[in-house]
């Protein structure tokens, strides 16, 4: 495993002095790869992943996340996924607002995969033979042949088995991307996120290792739902119907919706996330097409990784932190108060007026020292 | 005509004989008759008899500083309370728009005998003027209790059953949620506006109360301090602010039309914001009741 660099002899290499240097245009590439990376790009034979230990890992749905480890043990193994692509008819809110929705694993956003880096991730990917479209599938984790979307193409009715190395841990986005219809497939939810944990977990920045009690997936969507000249939402018989005035009104950049879960109020009420007072939460958050700042009213980020790559020290303390379309980021926040939380898009007119807004219900003791109404309101 | 309806009652009794009044009563019973636009038909009312009820008071209170439930007491209803059987329609709401003495609605209903919804405080009360002049009649938004007591067994106490924890603010906001979370898991998720009637009546005869429609109440935000043995130490008012009654009381701005853009981050919001009226009862009412127990038939 890198044997023959010494990881600090890479480090020491400057722009400057590759540019000054005269070295061959291979010995760049290779220096110029981040040191850690070295370990997971040592030339692996076929056999030799043949050896791998294999793992069959079912997928559960968002906002909650299969079973793991956070720190690895043992090598690197193959972990086997497998998701199959339902279209079909979802309702937006409360007022009955339909969609047509491709989704990976029947859900808004697809499952969370968890793996740590140095891993095989080996997806099975079924298109069932419901559906009337081609998909495929682009792992932001992953190098090579557009995330793995030009290898991935399959019809209703057909599969196909993808295999990549996780060599950068974080947290990634994925989505469909068939050619010429891109957009239109990550707006009808067609994306979920990957966690490629380091494996010996989460770090502070600075050492000290970070764990989490708890975590869970929120997948934020932009959705387009053309209107009919009164107003009101229009309805399809088929997304192929549907296609021409979504392309419309995604066009607008104007979301009718932009929720968490796929659903106005997704993570609320009965579905409300919870937790306790001294737990540690962890909270991915993905939005495969547009930007967002997520906010938890009351709490904060302990340590934040917005833009979700695991290499990078977290930041401490945040208020709020943004995630650009087309990324994951991760929070990591111990409760201190009991009470409800709203986590939202700090674009307020996002969370309130188009749905980006979840709840966490906490329980436990209240700490007085934190926060106290001296006064209940009164007359003055 | 208008000088008699200036009459005040004390004056009637004292200068006019039981003849005159007659005369009188016979104008302003035939009144509102005539005063209807051809098209309005007059609004079903049911009469609620008096009595007393046992009810959760509305208001924030507190007691020593920490919030509590509102007091449940007995309240007594000393009058007749005369309440439209049915919310006002977004047919009976287009007329007023028509005369020009209500706004336009942001997104007109698809059908007349849908209850009116999408409507503030302000447009509810834009209604009853405009249905006052029309009709001759006083018409109202009710009271708290006045709905309350119309609303008969569908009203729902929505007390916590929790004595304020001084020591943790958090088990009431919990619970506050918690009962909203049911709430729209059974079946509070029905959201769909049903014609008139569509939630039937109550043992008073009043359709839809407590349907899924919430109703503007005339009763302002209140905010009451007691001290430890329950005494009022103060109470403020806050008329910006209103009580909508249906599945459980919420507080509105006079202005939300759409209460989805009127919750807080938090809480639940009412699924729709409707109304109905209550008519004023007045010695014009008492008159002919009296006239008609006295006079040979
Ligand atoms: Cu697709």
């Amino acid at each position: 495993m890198g044997q023959d660099r010494k990881p600090g002899e890479s480090l020491t290499l400057t722009r400057r002095s590759i540019l000054a240097g005269a070295a061959a245009t291979g010995a760049i590439a290779q220096a110029a790869a981040p040191a850690q990376a070295q370990a997971v790009m040592t030339k692996v034979t076929a056999e030799d992943i043949a050896k791998l230990p294999r793992v069959k890992q079912k997928l559960v749905d968002p906002p909650f996340v299969h079973p793991h480890e956070q720190i690895a043990t043992g090598g690197p193994k193959v972990i086997e996924f497998e998701m199959t692509i339902h279209e079909k008819k979802i309702v937006l809110d409360d007022a009955g607002t339909e969609t047509f929705a491709f989704t990976f694993n029947g859900t808004v956003p697809g499952p969370l995969m968890v793996v740590h880096e140095g891993d095989y991730v080996e997806l099975t990917l079924i298109n069932a033979d419901t559906n009337e479209l081609m998909h495929n599938i682009d792992f932001h984790a992953s190098t090579g042949a557009l995330g793995g979307g030009a290898l991935t193409e399959v019809s209703p009715g057909e599969r196909v088995v993808l295999r990549f190395k996780a060599t950068r841990p974080g947290v990634f986005v994925y989505h469909c991307a068939p050619p010429g219809m891109v957009p239109w497939h990550v707006t009808a939810g067609m994306n979920g996120a990957l966690m490629v944990l380091p494996r010996d977990g989460l770090k502070d920045g600075q050492g000290k290792a970070l764990k989490y009690d708890k975590v869970y997936y929120v997948g934020e969507q932009d959705f387009y739902v053309p209107r009919d000249e009164t107003g009101k939402f229009k309805r399809y018989a088929s997304p192929g119907d549907a296609h021409e005035d979504v392309v419309k009104a995604m066009r607008t950049l104007t979301p009718s919706h932009i929720v968490f879960n796929g659903k106005v109020g997704a993570l609320t009420g009965k579905n409300a996330l919870t937790s306790k007072v001294g737990e540690t939460v962890l909270v991915v958050h993905s939005q495969a097409n547009r930007d967002t700042r997520p906010h938890l009213i009351g709490g904060h980020g302990d340590y934040v990784w917005a833009t979700g790559k695991f290499r990078n020290p977290p930041e401490r303390d945040l208020e709020t932190w943004f995630i650009p379309g087309g990324c994951a980021g991760a929070a990591l926040y111990t409760f201190l108060q009991p009470g409800i939380y709203a986590y939202v898009n700090h674009n307020l007119i996002e969370a309130f007026e188009l749905g980006a807004a979840g709840h966490f219900k906490v329980e436990g003791q209240w700490n007085d020292d934190l926060m106290k109404q001296i006064k209940a309101p009164a007359g003055i | 005509m208008a000088t008699t309806l200036r009459l005040s009652l004390p004056t009637l009794t004292t200068s006019l004989g039981l003849v005159l009044l007659a005369g009188a009563a016979a104008l302003l019973l035939a009144a509102p008759a005539r005063r209807l636009a051809p098209d309005l038909p007059p609004p079903q009312t049911v009469l609620v008899r008096p009595g007393t009820m046992l009810h959760r008071l509305d208001g924030d209170y507190s007691r020593v500083g920490q919030p509590v439930d509102a007091p449940r007491q007995l309240v007594r209803i000393h009058r007749p309370l005369e309440i439209m059987r049915y919310q006002v329609t977004a047919a009976d709401y287009a007329r007023c728009i028509a005369a020009s003495a209500c706004k336009r609605l942001d997104q007109p209903a698809s059908r007349g005998d849908l209850p009116v919804t999408g409507v503030s405080l302000t447009d509810a009360s834009d209604y009853a003027a405009w249905l006052s002049r029309e009709t001759g009649a006083t018409w109202r938004l009710p009271s708290d209790r006045e709905w309350a007591y119309a609303a008969g067994s569908r009203f729902r106490d929505d007390a916590r059953g929790l004595d304020a924890d001084a020591a943790n603010p958090a088990l009431r906001w919990l619970a506050d949620y918690d009962r909203e979370a049911e709430r729209k898991a059974a079946g509070g998720n029905d959201v769909a506006l049903r014609p008139v009637g569509g939630f039937g009546l109550n043992e008073h005869g009043v359709a839809d109360i407590a349907g899924n429609i919430w109703e503007w109440t005339s009763t302002c935000l209140r905010r009451v301090s007691l001290d430890a043995a329950g005494r009022t130490l103060g109470e403020t008012s806050n008329c910006g602010i209103h009580v909508v009654e249906g599945q459980h009381r919420a507080m509105m701005t006079f202005f939300i039309r759409n209460p989805k853009s009127g919750g807080c981050s938090v809480g639940t919001p009412p699924d729709h914001l409707g109304f109905r009226l209550v008519r004023e009862r007045s010695w014009r009412d008492a008159v002919p009741e009296m006239l008609r127990r006295r006079l040979p038939a």
